[in-house]
């Protein structure tokens, strides 16, 4: 048991990458950001969004940082995340953006 | 004045005006929600604009919190009140309060978003303080 742990933790720390396109009218403004960052504090795992899959990647903890990237409504917000909890971190922040933050 | 049990840092808003305090407020509370103890002063006390100590201190009793409180300022007189105010607490609790070097509605807001992930004092001073970084 204590080495499946140990084996699953190690494969999930492997960068994990998804996409998501923002849905919501305002884009990631302020509210949406505030959201977002308290969903990437929830984790253990380092979290990270970018504009363009090549980077620069930005820290998805930091709102001031999320704020700065002002990505619009119909960007694509590219997501990758690293860490033992990766999986269900990039699954609650991939749930996030498509539920347009809960504000459409 | 609202605030809200939590172990959270607490956020502490000062202005010159009565209006400006109470919206940074509105402001954190539907932006972050209620996760963070919150309070906030704002006027002299004939209710023109100014800051006054004891309402300084009244707001940081009000958001207490043993993981500290973090003071988000306007200008001139609400930071050196909100200075002379810390020093009047209790010396236990003297170490647990600081004064944000950040713009008072913006720092409110991630101070508050920052708080309201657990996060210490430390990291939720420096947060607000990234708008100057």
């Amino acid at each position: 048991m204590h080495d499946a742990n140990a084996s699953r933790a190690a494969g999930n720390s492997l960068p994990l990458q998804a996409s998501a396109v923002l849905v919501n009218r305002v884009g990631l403004h302020a509210r949406p950001s505030v959201k977002l960052t308290q969903c990437a504090k929830r984790f253990a795992a380092k979290i990270e969004l970018a504009l363009d899959p090549d980077g620069p990647w930005t820290d998805a903890k930091s709102p001031v940082k999320v704020m700065r990237v002002k990505a619009p409504q119909g960007a694509t917000l590219h997501l990758r995340v690293a860490g033992p909890d990766g999986e269900a971190a990039l699954a609650a922040m991939l749930a996030l953006v498509n539920d347009g933050f809960g504000e459409a | 004045m609202s605030s809200s049990n939590s172990g959270n840092v607490g956020i502490v808003i000062v202005s010159h005006s009565h209006k400006i305090a109470e919206g940074a407020a509105d402001m954190v509370r539907q932006m972050v929600g209620d996760a963070v103890p919150l309070a906030w002063t704002g006027g002299d006390i004939d209710g023109g604009l100014g800051t006054n100590v004891a309402g300084i201190l009244e707001a940081i009793e009000t958001a207490w919190s043993p993981a500290g409180v973090a003071i988000l300022v306007d200008l001139g007189g609400a930071e050196t009140n909100s200075e002379m105010a810390v020093e009047m607490l209790a010396e236990d609790r003297r170490g647990r309060v600081v004064v944000c070097n950040a713009p008072v509605v913006e720092g409110a807001v991630i101070a508050a978003t920052e708080s309201s992930g657990g996060s210490p004092l430390a990291a939720v001073k420096r947060s607000a303080e990234e708008f100057y970084a």
